[in-house]
């Protein structure tokens, strides 16, 4: 091997230095043939044979000097430089081809490397935690409960303790969230995780600085006030001192000890949340300000993840928790209820994972296929270059160069193009994932770290490009006769054939173009369904103050003065029309799946349940606020007071699912173990998401039903920003330690709204690609026809052809083309449903509005692609024309 | 130009090419340094022009061995006062030299009292 690396290095020296070795080589050879031939004419030949003996002895001289070159040098390498350095002038000098090219494959390969590096860090790479094959959440079988709260604390404590097929469970509630002060710093609002105090080490992460919380430190509830910080948290507030550890901090009043600070890149199990902060569940009352869940069998307040035991395959484990499940069912009936457990993979909020990857998977095909539609664009490109230059290449051939050759050299052309197509796209995507990074959403976001599989397949779309646009134009060429190139020029020799192969190329592009755009309009349809399905509220105008008095200790009867003091406050403000509280607003959590029953139910279980509902404490005016129509009965009134009979509004689901058609009004169910009667009914609306079907919702007043959180709703004719100065005076006056958040309510929707906007933006984009593709392919198309036949156009029109005549010469083919191209492109969109539906909710690309969008993008692309070439085909003058050559 | 990989062997086959080589160092073992016309002669008269190749092969078998550190080269003049790069033979070359024809040897006997026993069947 030594001997081989110090032959390859030799060569390489003589590579670098070939041209005086030649020169050496010469002279040697002519030495020897000048003794030759002295010795020839020393044994009697006449000096012209001995000379004519001597080469013949010697052999083709020639040939033995490339055999002499290829035995000392590097044979592929030096043929590469050649054909690189031949590839780049020849490049350098169309730099209009060039530059189109590169724009191509820069937009087709950016788009692509986008989409993956989104798909690598969202659903490739690994979670940043130790070993996490085998990390698992427990998951309920229905597609129901919250996103990520599936169990309650103490039936956590049971699985945790009865099951046998795990071999660590840990307990999460990401939702927390705290007033932070401490000396140092000033107050402001954190969110954070609440968890079991094995979580660390189940996940197997060690701290930047200081430790973790570990099992040992906890003794019952409220035995453990600490808090390790994010890394980001601790450079934001905490100057990034190193001595930070020991530090008391307060969360909503109680002081916690940070005992450590987690590494950078470690922020929990989920992929898109940035926790600042950990706390122990045991001390999740102090944390929490006062909400207790640890003792609360009813309330779904934790996530389940769990380790397997080596050997345990998770559908022994699913069977071990059903086991569990059922048994808890049967201890407590009122509040577990026996459903089927599931495990998932953590990190993507429980199942939304199904469809952020079916999201990705459909856009990465999406993609794939404008870069298919880029590739079938330069395919036609080089073919019409390599139809152009088939002089110059059947020269080459007819010099001696052989076929290979001459495929390499175009192949070598096309990958040149196609790296600095890629390098260029690889640029560009780098930017855009930095500012994806550097993006913050309130409803958390994704670092995408480009790792070498991101830059891997920027490399592969390159090639892969170069060859599958590459390969046919050179296979092409180099089948062409030399001599009939060189007679009949260009176009003639196989005219038929080339054209055939353009149009299929332009035909799938155009369909491929067509699928994209039909796509790109669902999407915006999608999107306008979005922002204009019935809410059940009217969030335009209206601003959002929320308010946690829980956290500052008030409860009961003083919380509600206060929060009646404040009301009056803001209604008295200037322009402002209504306002009201809710505990959450639609969309933004709150209770669900509260069971409801029958009067006259006397066991309390959940199978003797009627229904399940949302529940929504407010304040009258609140259902004012938010535009939800109240359609028969009264709002709540401050009047119904706790002592008074416990009253609701229902919504129109509710009062069918319980009553039917009889009127709601005056009827009476059982709610949280009490008996309510119903005094409103108000419209269905939405509550979770814009794609659930319609769900049952109680409304139950402040008044009787008292909960810490508050969120004012106040519907203004004022421009947000100075409605919101005027709320956070008024209500921060009021109640200055009360942190307070304001936003506007289509603000607060925006990540409800996330979904269709992201598929309107990612489809839009791809159909804008594929749209410039298109107008690029048909414009090239026709160009190109054009100037072929520009001496026929001319001959036509000498012979008197008419415009539309010539016109329909000239640009019929690429007109047709798109017409057959466009219908088949429906078609398939039409096909390609399910892959859409997977984006855009209620995907529907039969839509008559999509299908006419579609066929007018397609025609107006047409028409101004092809404008040009036909002008030009207008403005022949024969004359000119037959004069030429 | 053809594309030429790294096997194109300039002799005929592979074992013509090692044997050339062999004959390359083995005359310039025994003749002290030479140019590359005198080895092409001497191999000539050896063989006595069994050995049908072209001079011009030589040069390539030079190369090889150059780079193999096998022979060295410097310029010099020649009997009829004629510049000429005169080659001659290094250690390693010797050593070389030894081991391949040890080698070609014991292969020779081998071929050897193979074919004399197919002989006598």
């Amino acid at each position: 091997l030594m001997s081989a690396l110090r032959r390859f290095f030799t060569r390489l020296l003589n590579f670098t230095t070939r041209r005086r070795d030649q020169e050496r080589l010469k002279e040697e050879v002519v030495s020897h043939i000048a003794i030759l031939t002295e010795e020839n004419i020393r044994a009697g030949m006449t000096a012209e044979e001995g000379r004519r003996q001597a080469h013949l002895k010697f052999g083709a001289i020639a040939e033995m000097q490339e055999d002499y070159i290829a035995e000392k040098g590097l044979p592929f390498a030096e043929i590469l430089l050649v054909d690189v350095r031949y590839a780049v002038r020849v490049l350098r000098k169309s730099p209009a081809f060039t530059t189109v090219v590169v724009l191509t494959l820069m937009l087709g390969i950016g788009a692509n490397v986008v989409v993956f590096g989104v798909l690598n860090a969202a659903l490739l790479h690994p979670l940043e935690v130790s070993d996490p094959q085998n990390l698992y959440q427990v998951r309920l079988k229905p597609w129901m409960s919250g996103r990520l709260l599936t169990t309650s604390y103490p039936a956590f404590q049971d699985f945790e303790r009865k099951n046998t097929t795990f071999s660590d469970m840990a307990a999460i509630n990401a939702y927390s969230s705290a007033a932070m002060s401490w000396h140092g710093g000033s107050l402001r609002e954190v969110h954070g995780i609440e968890t079991s105090g094995n979580y660390f080490d189940l996940l197997g992460v060690q701290p930047e600085i200081g430790r973790f919380f570990h099992p040992a430190d906890e003794n019952g509830p409220g035995s453990a006030p600490y808090m390790v910080l994010s890394e980001e948290l601790w450079r934001s507030s905490f100057n990034a001192d190193p001595g930070v550890v020991g530090t008391i901090v307060e969360l909503n009043k109680h002081p916690f000890t940070v005992v450590g600070v987690a590494e950078g890149r470690f922020h929990g199990t989920e992929r898109f949340a940035w926790p600042e902060y950990w706390v122990p569940m045991v001390n999740e009352v102090q944390a929490e300000g006062g909400y207790d869940y640890l003792n609360n069998r009813s309330a779904p307040a934790v996530t389940v993840i769990g380790r397997l035991k080596p050997g345990i395959t998770p559908r022994r484990a699913t069977e071990d928790l059903n086991a569990i499940e059922a048994e808890l069912s049967k201890d407590y009936p009122t509040t577990d209820r026996g459903l089927e457990m599931r495990l998932i993979r953590p990190g993507l909020y429980g199942d939304e994972g199904d469809a952020i990857r079916g999201f990705l998977f459909s856009v990465t095909v999406l993609a794939l296929l404008v870069l298919a539609a880029a590739c079938a664009n330069l395919t036609s490109l080089f073919a019409a270059r390599a139809a152009d230059r088939s002089r110059e290449l059947a020269l080459r051939v007819a010099l001696g160069s052989s076929r290979n050759r001459l495929i390499r050299q175009l192949l070598t052309e096309a990958v040149i193009v196609s790296l600095a197509g890629g390098a260029a796209g690889v640029a560009t995507a780098t930017l855009l994932l930095h500012q994806l990074s550097r993006w913050r959403p309130p409803y958390g976001h994704l670092v995408v770290s480009l790792d070498s599989r991101v830059y891997a397949v920027g490399l592969a779309l390159a090639l892969g490009s170069a060859l599958l646009f590459g390969i046919i134009p050179a296979w092409q060429a180099s089948q062409s006769s030399p001599l009939q190139a060189m007679k009949h020029g260009a176009i003639e020799s196989s005219r038929l054939r080339r054209f055939a192969l353009r149009d299929i190329l332009l035909c799938a592009q155009i369909v491929i173009c067509t699928v994209l755009v039909a796509a790109s309009l669902v999407a915006a349809r999608g999107m306008v369904r979005a922002l204009h399905a019935p809410l059940g509220f009217q969030p335009t105008g209206v601003m959002l103050a929320e308010m946690d008095l829980g956290q500052l200790g008030q409860t009961g009867e003083i919380a509600l003065e206060r929060e009646k003091e404040m009301i009056e406050a803001v209604r008295g403000l200037p322009g402002v029309t209504s306002v009201g509280t809710a505990n959450v607003t639609p969309m933004s959590g709150g209770a669900r799946g509260v069971p409801v029953f029958r009067i006259g139910t006397t066991e309390l279980t959940f199978s003797n349940s009627v229904l399940a509902t949302r529940r929504y404490v407010i304040s009258p005016g609140y259902l004012a606020a938010a535009a939800t129509r109240l359609l028969g009965g009264r709002d709540v009134s401050w009047h119904d007071t706790a002592d008074k009979p416990q009253v609701a509004v229902v919504n129109e689901t509710f009062a069918r699912a319980m009553w039917g058609n009889m009127p709601a009004i005056g009827q009476r169910f059982i709610l949280f173990g009490g008996p309510i009667e119903v005094v409103g009914v108000v419209e269905d609306g939405k509550y979770h998401d814009l794609a659930e079907s319609p769900e049952a919702a109680v409304y139950r007043p402040s008044s009787q039903e008292v909960e810490g959180e508050v969120v004012f709703v106040v519907r203004s004719q004022r421009a947000p920003n100075q409605i919101a100065q005027e709320l956070q005076h008024t209500l921060g006056g009021i109640e200055p330690d009360a942190p307070l958040s304001l936003r506007s309510w289509p603000d607060a929707l925006s990540g409800v709204m996330f979904p269709a906007r992201a598929a309107t933006v990612a489809l839009g984009v791809m159909g804008l690609l594929a749209a410039m593709l298109a107008v690029t392919g048909i414009f090239g198309m026709a160009a190109y026809g054009v100037s072929c036949r520009m001496k026929e156009l001319g001959i036509r029109v000498a012979l008197g052809a008419s415009r539309t005549e010539v016109i329909s010469a000239a640009v019929g083919r690429p007109i047709v083309l798109l017409g057959v191209g466009s219908m088949l492109g429906l078609l398939l969109a039409c096909l390609a449903r399910p892959l859409l539906a997977q984006i855009v909710f209620q995907a529907n690309p039969s839509d008559l509005v999509v299908v006419a969008g579609a066929v007018f993008t397609m025609a107006l692309l047409g028409i101004a692609a092809s404008a040009v070439p036909a002008l030009r085909a207008l403005a022949v003058d024969p004359s000119h024309l037959m004069r030429e050559d | 130009m053809q594309p030429t990989g790294e096997d194109t062997a300039p002799c005929k086959s592979e074992i013509l090419q090692g044997t050339l080589d062999l004959m390359v160092l083995k005359t310039l073992d025994a003749l002290g340094p030479l140019h590359g016309y005198g080895i092409a002669r001497r191999i000539e008269q050896i063989s006595e022009e069994a050995l049908n190749v072209n001079q011009g092969t030589i040069y390539l078998c030079l190369v090889r061995l150059m780079q193999k550190k096998w022979i060295e080269a410097e310029w010099g003049t020649s009997d009829n006062n004629r510049k000429a790069r005169f080659y001659s033979i290094s250690k390693p070359g010797r050593k070389q030299l030894v081991a391949e024809t040890e080698n070609w040897r014991r292969i020779a006997g081998v071929i050897g009292s193979l074919l004399e026993l197919e002989g006598a069947k």
